[in-house]
């Protein structure tokens, strides 16, 4: 008998979706083996870290608290890589977003909370897209890598929040690099009768309206014919170069609107590395999602209890870098199991068996 | 004049940690394997190294320990990218997150514990000796004279040798050497895993030769201006040694600026370095010149026989 690969044109249905799946599980498979590596019991951490991220309805309200950052920034990086724009500058544009929400409590009074909230969206989502463009027009205009550009702009972000933090907003009453904590006509509420805010909502309507957007409008379908065939949008007579502005505009914009949910939703001030990897892990996120951003959302939801788990084992002494490690590793998984959406196991005696390209045997 | 010296003897000390993985990066991509992972695996060399020194007090086991973690990377990645053709920009990112991770991980436990051993100064005799250039080029680690070394094989290799333009011809067009009967797929494996060692002895480089100490994230960002100066460098190695000692200036000029301009913020200085690196990319590889940098033609292209 022999065994190896046959190419396939298609999929089935329930395949797309089992097929990450397993490989997930291979991956926190993997994962637990390095955990045991390092002395611990991963059944035992695993336990604990889904116990707590949603055995609990404590845990789950942390855990959908943890992913509501994670939603718009998984978004965001959705829209852009949608059309094959790289970008991995989420990280940036949150912060800027949250820096430029600071900015209008720092210098303005303090105005009625249904004018002051609304400006400091308005701002925070403005500073974004501004941060996203910088990065987007050499690419534009010059076919400049974006990959590197808008990640390097993530630096600069970080140092200007670190910046105001040690600095000029820093609350020097405080040991902590803080700001002073927002008046409360800055604060947006919770979700009635649960310590949810009210971003998570916020959250599922911009997924809806992007979903919305891109099954029925024609700048929708213009970004998917980018993304398969520039040659084909060309033809087309579709502007490749608005588009992308306009896309990343949109991208950095939705970062922005998490950095404003972050602040004025649940810390209510600015610290140094407010975004705390969040949009890098919206790349993740993003990916696993198949960008579908109804997915996003509840892929945010299992990230963000990961977030909740790796806090609850810190105590036991597991350190809480399993998270990144975890999200590492899915990703690396699943990228390596698409090549069964090309491809399929068969068992069968016949010749015509196509092997896959194997490294050595080639 | 002896102030010139020592800032150009620190620039040479910082551009080593861009230029091993530089170099590692550059015999990647022109295999025709784009590995953005750079940051995650620096992160990798640097915990392993520092790992193995403060348990076993060996600066040599710690070396052999980062050849083979950088060694066992650069499998996977070639597994997943070679093999199973996967997005090499996606995969990269999946490189950088999991080696972060598990970087941040492993060194949870050597945080701030003092290894007391590194590889110190090793001034080479005679050559030390030189006015000036001896102390820049010549008063610094082993890790420091390895390097050197390996950048004159690399640039003999990949412009004067029959493997190396192989090698070149490996990103250009596999299907050409795949017809001469060349195995693409060994040699991209065999490539691949040898970059990543190198970009891992950068990481390395840093905890135990550089600063001495280990720290989650430690790399900040060193590893994507060394993805951007593989672009830069427009894939030649000798401008890779260039455009490494212009960035090592620009993070290491901030130091010196703070004595003479204190008024400037700490913060923005830190931020020069990244600035910097997309000024450079924009003018290095914008379209608007009319011979701007070409990437080699199969990068990032699996090779899949098939479509031959």
């Amino acid at each position: 008998m022999k065994f190896g690969f046959e190419k396939r044109d298609r999929m089935p249905g329930y395949m797309r979706i089992l097929n990450p799946v397993i490989f997930v599980i291979l991956a926190l498979a993997f994962c637990g083996i390095l955990i045991l590596t390092l002395g611990f019991n991963p059944l035992s951490v695993y336990t604990k870290m889904l116990k707590s991220a949603f055995g609990t309805g404590r845990g789950l309200s942390q855990s959908i608290l943890y992913s509501i950052p994670l939603m718009l920034c998984g978004l965001a990086v959705s829209v852009a890589f949608k059309m094959n724009l790289n970008n991995i500058g989420a990280e940036g544009q949150y912060a800027i977003g949250a820096f430029a929400a600071t900015a209008i409590v720092q210098f303005l009074p303090p105005m009625p909370v249904c004018i002051q909230l609304p400006v400091m969206f308005l701002v925070a989502i403005i500073a974004g897209a501004i941060w996203g463009g910088i990065a987007v027009l050499p690419k534009a205009f010059w076919d400049v890598n974006e990959t590197i550009v808008t990640l390097m702009l993530n630096y600069v972000a970080l140092l200007v929040l670190d910046y105001v933090c040690y600095g000029p907003w820093r609350n020097t009453t405080l040991t902590v690099p803080y700001t002073d904590t927002f008046p409360e006509s800055a604060w947006l509420p919770n979700i009635p009768g649960t310590n949810i805010g009210i971003g998570f909502l916020i959250a599922i309507v911009v997924a809806i309206v992007i979903y919305l957007f891109f099954r029925f409008t024609t700048s929708g379908y213009q970004i998917s014919v980018i993304r398969n065939s520039i040659s084909a949008a060309k033809y087309a007579g579709i502007n490749i170069k608005k588009n992308i502005i306009i896309v990343m505009l949109i991208s950095g914009a939705l970062a922005g609107m998490a950095g404003f949910v972050q602040v004025c939703g649940l810390t209510h001030k600015l610290q140094p590395n407010l975004p705390n990897n969040a949009g890098f892990t919206a790349i993740v996120i993003a990916y696993l999602s198949k960008f579908n951003p109804l997915v996003v959302i509840l892929v945010s939801i299992f990230f963000g209890g990961l977030t909740t788990g790796s806090y609850a084992v810190q105590i036991s002494g597991v350190p809480s870098q399993v998270a990144t490690l975890i999200q590492g590793a899915i990703l690396l998984f699943v990228l390596a199991g698409e090549i069964f959406t090309r491809y399929k196991f068969s068992f069968s005696h016949k010749e015509k068996m196509v092997s896959a390209n194997k490294g050595g045997e080639a | 004049m002896s102030l010139l010296t020592s800032i150009l003897a620190s620039t040479i000390s910082v551009a080593v940690i861009m230029l091993y993985a530089t170099i590692g990066e550059i015999i990647s991509q022109r295999a025709g394997i784009m590995n953005l992972g750079l940051e995650g695996i620096m992160l990798m060399g640097a915990v392993s190294a520092y790992f193995t020194v403060v348990h076993t007090h060996s600066l040599a086991l710690a070396i052999l320990t980062v050849i083979v973690v950088g060694a066992l990377l650069g499998l996977i990645y070639a597994f997943i990218t070679v093999t199973l053709q996967a997005n090499q920009v996606v995969a990269g990112l999946a490189m950088m997150t999991f080696g972060s991770g598990l970087s941040g991980f492993i060194g949870n436990s050597i945080t701030g514990v003092a290894a007391n051993l590194k590889f110190e100064s090793l001034p080479i005799p005679l050559l030390s000796k030189i006015p000036v250039i001896g102390k820049i080029f010549f008063s610094q680690n082993l890790l420091v004279y390895i390097l050197y070394v390996i950048v004159a094989i690399v640039i003999v290799y990949i412009y004067k040798t029959r493997p190396g333009m192989t090698l070149r011809a490996l990103g250009e067009n596999p299907g050409a050497l795949d017809a001469v009967g060349i195995n693409v797929f060994a040699l991209r494996y065999a490539y691949c895993i040898v970059g990543t060692i190198l970009v891992a002895m950068g990481g390395a480089y840093m905890s135990i030769a550089y600063s001495n100490s280990w720290q989650e994230g430690m790399t900040g960002g060193y590893g994507w201006i060394a993805a951007a100066l593989v672009v830069f460098s427009a894939w030649n190695p000798a401008m890779a040694v260039v455009g490494s000692v212009l960035f090592g200036f620009i993070s290491i000029i901030g130091n010196y600026m703070q004595a003479y301009f204190p008024f400037i913020p700490v913060k923005f200085v830190a931020m020069l370095p990244y600035i910097f690196t997309i000024i450079v990319l924009i003018l290095t590889t914008g379209n608007f010149r009319k011979k701007h940098t070409e990437a080699p033609a199969a990068l990032c292209v699996p090779y899949d026989r098939e479509s031959r």
